[in-house]
C-alpha cells in the first residue's frame, strides 16, 4: 500500500498535517486532540447517529469571478463556515479544512446531546457494570452541562432482557448508538441484531426467532459504550475499578488473539480483546473468554508426586532426573506450551536424547478469530528445533515403541495419553513423567507429576499462524503448591546435565539464549517483542503447509509468497 | 384585490364528468404531452425544466431541475426515479387529490419524467394508508401499460421503463426521501447521512436517484406541454407555476384551491376562497404550509423588500401566496397546506398536538430529535394540564434550539421550528395560562407552588 499523502487542515486555528482523506476523528486522535463521540467506531461503518461528535467546519472561500481564494484584510484565507454544524465522524481530511472543536456552537451542540442522552437514562451508575468505563459518565463530566433540567418522568424499559446466552441487554441504559447492530452485521456476519418501535421508545431487539448466539456476541458488550450490553457471566461480579488488567494472549487458536485479563486479589473476572490491528483489531471470541475458568477447575493440578503420593518438589524433581537418566525417554511435547518452555524441554531433550512428538490438534476454524489450529503455539515448536515437521493427530509409532520396550519412559506436556490411543495396560507398562496443569488418565498413571501453570498465571511468548512472536504476562498468581513451567523444566535440566540450576531463569533470560541459538531471532530480546508482537522470517519453515486458511489479517498464500519472495 | 383560481394540476378533478379512467384522460388531452415530448431529446426536456424555474413542491421548495442535474451519470450506474407521494404532513392533502382523481396525469408526469433524467425503473411510493390510491394507481398504470404508455419500448420510442406502485408501512419518515428509499429497500426507514449519501449520487440501491413530490411531477408535464420558458412567466420570477393551497381549520369553507404564485395575497386566500373565520370570531394565527413551518401570529408587521426593490412592511394577510415572500417573513409556505387557527385557540395546547405528532414520529435515529420531541411533549403536556411552570417557557424555547439544524434529517427542523416560533411569538399566552395555574395550585393548598413542585400532571 502506498503511503498516504498528507494534507494540511487548521483545527482551532493550528495546522495539522494529517493522512489525506482520514476520518476527522482519528486525524485529531493522532494529534491528541479529542471530539467525544459514542456510535463512530473505527473498525465500524459509520452511522452519525449519536450527533455527539458535531463541529463548525469550513473550507478556504474563492472568488466565483476569479476562482482565487479570498484572502482577508489581516492575510488570512477567508474561510466560510457551514451553516450548520458537521458531525466529525463522516468528514474527511481535505486540503483547507478548518475545524472549530471548543467553540460556543460546538460546547453548546455538546452540552445539549449530552443532556438529550441523559434524560431518559435511568441514571443507576451506582448498580451499573459499566460504571467506571462508562462514556456516558466520562463524556457527562467532560462535556455536559453539570446540571439537568428534566423534571418529567424518564421513560421506563426493560432491564433485563436476555438478547443470547450471554448477552443481557438493559434497555433504559441503552442509547441506540447501533453500534452492536453493526458489529454483527459487519463483522460477525450474522445480521441479527435490529431495533424495533420509533423515536425515544426504539428497543434494541433479535430477529424474530433468533438469538445473538454468534461466537463473537460478547464483542458487542465491549463496544457498547453504556451499560446497555452487559455480559452475563460478567454481570453484577464486580466494580471495573478495582480490576486490574494484565496484556495476555488468547491460546484457543494460533491466531493469537490479543487479550486483557481482568483480575481482583488474584481471581479472575473477566477477559476482553486487547487491539492489535495486524492480529485481531478490537475482537475476540466469545469461547476464549471463557478459558481462564479452568483456573479454578476442580481437577487442577497443584501438587507434586512420586507415585501417586504428594511430596515436596525436590523429591519429584529428583525422582524424574532418575528416569530421564534411566534412558529410554520419550518426549511428548505441547503447542500449548510457550516459546521459553519448548525451548527448554529442546535442551532436555540434547542433554537426554529420545524421540519428540507434539499433537496435531486441528478442527474447522471460523475465518475470522478462530483458526483451524487450536494451539496457540505450533509454530514456536518449529522455532525452538522441537518439530522439523508437523505432527501428526496420532502417536502411533512411539506408541509401538512403548508396546516393544523401546521407550521406557516418556516425558508428557500437557497431553492425555489415553485419549491418542494408549490402552490402560500400555499406559501401566510406561513410566510416565507428567508436567500440565490438569489432571488426566496420563497423570493419574504418572510416576512423576509436575505442576505448572495456566497462561494466567505466566509470563511469556507464543509465536501465531502469522509467524508474529506475542508476549503474555502472569495476571494471577498460581494456586499454592504449582510452579512455573520455565523453572521446573531448567531444574530438570540442570540436574540432567548436573549442574547448578540458574535461580534467575526468565522468559527474558531465555530469550538471551534464543536470539543467540535461533538464526531467525538472531538480534532480538524479549522486550524487542513490543506490545503488539513482531513477525519473525519464516523462510526457513515455507515449505511446510501449515492446516490454517484464511481468517481476519491472514492469508496463508500471503505469508507463503512473502517467505519464498 | 380579486383573485381568480388558476387551475393547471386541478384543471379536471372534481369536475362532474371527469373519471380515473385512461378513455377520459385522453378525451382531455392526455398522453399528448407524453407523444409530443418523446420526440425530443432527454436533454432538450430537462433544459426545459431548469428554464421553467419549478420548485419543488414537497416542502422544501429545492429547484427540480437543479435537482436532475446533479444525477450522477458519469457512474454508469442505472438512474432512479422515485414519486414521493407518501403526503403525511399534517394540514397537507393536494397530492392525494391528484392520486385518487386524476391519477394519469401524475402516471404521464412520473413517465415524462423518467424520459428526461434516463430512469432505468420508476417507482410510486405511496402512503400506507392510501390503499385506495394504490389500487387506483395500479388500475392506471395497467391502462397506460396496455396502450404503450408505459412498460417496454414507449410508443415505439426504444425506451422502456416501468412503474411500480411501494406501499409504505405507515410512517411520516417516509416522506424524507433517504428515509423513503431505505424504506424502500427493505429496511427501516432511517434517514441518511447526507454527505455522502445525496440521492443524485447515492440514493436507492446506491444507485442515482431523484425522488420527486407528486404536484412536482405533474408540474412537469405541463411545463413540456408549455415550454419551460413559458411557464416560467406563470407566477412570479423566482416562483413559477401555480401552489395548490388547501385551507383548513378554523374558516368557513376549507378546500384546496390552486392559485398562481404570487397572484394574491393570504388575505384574498383565507377571505375570499376560505370565507373568513366561523361567525363571531377572529383569526389569531397561521401556519402557513405543513405543521412543520414557523407560525405566523395575525398583527405582526414584517419590514420586507418589496418587488420592486423598496422598502415596506407587511402584516401576516398582507403576505403575496409565493414563496419568496413567505421567506422574507422568517417562515415558508412548505407544502401549502395552510392551518388557520381563530381566537378560541389555545396556543399552548396547539404546541402541545404538533409535539406529540413529531414525539410519535421521530424515528428514533439520532439523539437530538428523538429525545428533544418526546422531552417537548412532555412538557407541553404537563402545562397543558395544570402543571406549568414560568421555566418551562425557556426550556422548551431552548430544547427546541438544541435539536434544530444538528440532526441528520429535516424532522429535526419540523420539530423544532414550531416551539421556536410559537414561544415567543405567543409568550403573553403562555404566561398568562401558566400564572393561572400557579394560583390555582397556591388555593389549592396553600402552600407557594415553587415548593410544590411540578407533580400536578
Amino acid at each position: 500500500m502506498p503511503a498516504p499523502t498528507s494534507v494540511t487542515i487548521n483545527v482551532d486555528g493550528r495546522d495539522l498535517q494529517v493522512p489525506a482523506g482520514m476520518n476527522l476523528i482519528d486525524a485529531l486522535e493522532h494529534h491528541g486532540i479529542e471530539i467525544p463521540h459514542y456510535c463512530y467506531h473505527p473498525k465500524l461503518t459509520v452511522a452519525g447517529n449519536c450527533r455527539m461528535c458535531l463541529v463548525e467546519t469550513g473550507m478556504p472561500m474563492k472568488d466565483r469571478a476569479t476562482n482565487q481564494f479570498i484572502i482577508e484584510p489581516d492575510g488570512r484565507m477567508k474561510i466560510g463556515w457551514g451553516p450548520k454544524p458537521a458531525v466529525a465522524c463522516t468528514t474527511n481530511c481535505t486540503t483547507g479544512l478548518h475545524v472549530r472543536t471548543g467553540s460556543p456552537l460546538v460546547k453548546d451542540c455538546q452540552q445539549g446531546v449530552m443532556e438529550f442522552l441523559l434524560v431518559n437514562h435511568p441514571l443507576d451508575c451506582p448498580i451499573c457494570d459499566q460504571a467506571g468505563e462508562c462514556k456516558l459518565q466520562e463524556f457527562a463530566t467532560d462535556y455536559g452541562r453539570g446540571y439537568s433540567r428534566f423534571v418529567e418522568e424518564k421513560n421506563v424499559k426493560p432491564k433485563r432482557t436476555r438478547l443470547g446466552p450471554r448477552v443481557t441487554l438493559d434497555d433504559e441504559r441503552c442509547i441506540l448508538c447501533s453500534r452492536c447492530v453493526r458489529f454483527c452485521s459487519e463483522v460477525a456476519k450474522d445480521d441479527v441484531l435490529g431495533f424495533i418501535d420509533r423515536g425515544s421508545y426504539s428497543t434494541l431487539t433479535c430477529y424474530p426467532g433468533r438469538e445473538l448466539d454468534n461466537n463473537y456476541s460478547l464483542n458487542t458488550v465491549d463496544i457498547c459504550p453504556v451499560g446497555a450490553l452487559t455480559s452475563t457471566d460478567f454481570r453484577f461480579k464486580m466494580r471495573v475499578w478495582f480490576l486490574k488488567s494484565i496484556p495476555s494472549i488468547c491460546t484457543e487458536s494460533s491466531v493469537g488473539a490479543n487479550t486483557e485479563v481482568w483480575s481482583r486479589e488474584g481471581k479472575i473476572y473477566r477477559i476482553t480483546p486487547r487491539e492489535n490491528n495486524a492480529v485481531n483489531d478490537c475482537w475476540m471470541a466469545d469461547s476464549g473468554r471463557e478459558l481462564y475458568k479452568s483456573v479454578e477447575s476442580p481437577s487442577r493440578i497443584d501438587f507434586f508426586a512420586v507415585d501417586n503420593g504428594k511430596c515436596i518438589a525436590d523429591k519429584a524433581l529428583n525422582r524424574a532426573t532418575e528416569l530421564l537418566q534411566a534412558g529410554g525417554v520419550g518426549y511428548i511435547g505441547s503447542a500449548q506450551s510457550s516459546v521459553e518452555e519448548q525451548f527448554l524441554l529442546w535442551q532436555l531433550v540434547k542433554a537426554e536424547p529420545g524421540p519428540v512428538s507434539l499433537i496435531s490438534h486441528t478442527r474447522k476454524g471460523d475465518g475470522l478469530l478462530i483458526s483451524n489450529d487450536a494451539t496457540p503455539n505450533l509454530r514456536g515448536a518449529f522455532l525452538t528445533s522441537l518439530l522439523r515437521e508437523l505432527p501428526k493427530a496420532d502417536i502411533n509409532d512411539l506408541r509401538e515403541k512403548v508396546n516393544t520396550g523401546v521407550i521406557k519412559t516418556l516425558f508428557v506436556v500437557h497431553e492425555d495419553l489415553s485419549a491418542l490411543g494408549f490402552s490402560e495396560d500400555l499406559l501401566r507398562r510406561v513410566q510416565i513423567i507428567y508436567l500440565g496443569t490438569h489432571a488426566n488418565a496420563t497423570s493419574n498413571h504418572a510416576q512423576v507429576v509436575l505442576p505448572g501453570l495456566t497462561v494466567f498465571e505466566k509470563t511469556g511468548s507464543f509465536v501465531n499462524q502469522q509467524w508474529r512472536a506475542q508476549r503474555f504476562f502472569q495476571a494471577v498468581p498460581g494456586p499454592a503448591g504449582t510452579a512455573p513451567d520455565i523453572q521446573l523444566l531448567s531444574q530438570l535440566v540442570a540436574r540432567v546435565k548436573k549442574v547448578t540450576a540458574s535461580t534467575a531463569v526468565s522468559p527474558a533470560s531465555l530469550w538471551t539464549e534464543l536470539a543467540a541459538t535461533v538464526p531467525a531471532l538472531a538480534g532480538w530480546t524479549w522486550e524487542s517483542l513490543g506490545s503488539s508482537g513482531r513477525v519473525l522470517d519464516a523462510s526457513a519453515w515455507a515449505h511446510i503447509s501449515f492446516s490454517e486458511g484464511k481468517s481476519l489479517h491472514f492469508d496463508p498464500a500471503a505469508i507463503t509468497s512473502v517467505a519464498t519472495g | 384585490m380579486a383573485i381568480v383560481e388558476r387551475r393547471i394540476i386541478y384543471r379536471n378533478i372534481d369536475q362532474p364528468w371527469y373519471t380515473t379512467d385512461i378513455a377520459c384522460y385522453q378525451r382531455y388531452g392526455g398522453y399528448e404531452v407524453l407523444r409530443k415530448s418523446f420526440q425530443r431529446k432527454p436533454e432538450e426536456l430537462v433544459q426545459e425544466v431548469k428554464d421553467s424555474g419549478l420548485k419543488g413542491r414537497g416542502g422544501a421548495g429545492f429547484p427540480t431541475g437543479m435537482k436532475w442535474s446533479f444525477l450522477d451519470y458519469k457512474s454508469g450506474k442505472p438512474i432512479y426515479l422515485i414519486c414521493n407521494a407518501d403526503e403525511s404532513e399534517p394540514g397537507t392533502y393536494k397530492d392525494r387529490q391528484i392520486i385518487y382523481k386524476d391519477p394519469h396525469q401524475l402516471i404521464e408526469g412520473v413517465v415524462l419524467s423518467a424520459y428526461a433524467i434516463k430512469a432505468k425503473l420508476a417507482f410510486i411510493y405511496i402512503r400506507g394508508e392510501m390503499f385506495g390510491g394504490a389500487r387506483i394507481l395500479e388500475q392506471a398504470i395497467e391502462e397506460a401499460r396496455a396502450q404503450h404508455f408505459v412498460g417496454d419500448n414507449i410508443l415505439g420510442s426504444g425506451y422502456s421503463v416501468d412503474i411500480i406502485v411501494h406501499r409504505g408501512a405507515g410512517c411520516y419518515i417516509c416522506g424524507e426521501e433517504t428515509g423513503l428509499i431505505e424504506s424502500l429497500e427493505g429496511k427501516r426507514a432511517y434517514p441518511r447521512i447526507k454527505p455522502p449519501y445525496f440521492p443524485a449520487v447515492l440514493g436507492l440501491y446506491n444507485c442515482p436517484t431523484i425522488v420527486n413530490n407528486v404536484e412536482t411531477l405533474c408540474q412537469v408535464k405541463h411545463i413540456l406541454d408549455m415550454g419551460g420558458k413559458e411557464f416560467a412567466k406563470i407566477g412570479v420570477p423566482g416562483d413559477s407555476g401555480t401552489h395548490i393551497w388547501g385551507i383548513s381549520g378554523h374558516v368557513v369553507r376549507p378546500g384546496y384551491y390552486e392559485i398562481e404564485s404570487g397572484k394574491g395575497t393570504v388575505r384574498d386566500l383565507i377571505y375570499e376562497f376560505g370565507g373568513g373565520p366561523p361567525p363571531g370570531r377572529s383569526f389569531k394565527a397561521i401556519i402557513p404550509g405543513g405543521v412543520s413551518m414557523k407560525i405566523l401570529r395575525v398583527g405582526e408587521k414584517f419590514k420586507v423588500k418589496l418587488p420592486d426593490g423598496s422598502p415596506g412592511e407587511w402584516g401576516v394577510l398582507d403576505i403575496p401566496l409565493d414563496s419568496g415572500s413567505f421567506a422574507q417573513c422568517g417562515t415558508s409556505l412548505g407544502t401549502s397546506g395552510m392551518i388557520m387557527m381563530d381566537d378560541t385557540t389555545d396556543m399552548v395546547e396547539a404546541l402541545a398536538n404538533l409535539n406529540a405528532f413529531y414525539a410519535h414520529e421521530s424515528c428514533g435515529q439520532c439523539t437530538p430529535c428523538r429525545e428533544g420531541s418526546l422531552w417537548l411533549k412532555k412538557i407541553t403536556t404537563r402545562v397543558c394540564n395544570g402543571g406549568g411552570r414560568m421555566e418551562d417557557i425557556d426550556l422548551v424555547k431552548n430544547i427546541a434550539d438544541q435539536i434544530a439544524g444538528r440532526t441528520i434529517c429535516a424532522h429535526g427542523e419540523a420539530a423544532a421550528w414550531p416551539c421556536q416560533s410559537n414561544v415567543p411569538k405567543f409568550r403573553d399566552e403562555w404566561e398568562e395560562k401558566i400564572r393561572a395555574q400557579m394560583q390555582a395550585r397556591e388555593h389549592a393548598d396553600g402552600q407557594p407552588a415553587a415548593r410544590k413542585g411540578i407533580r400536578l400532571v
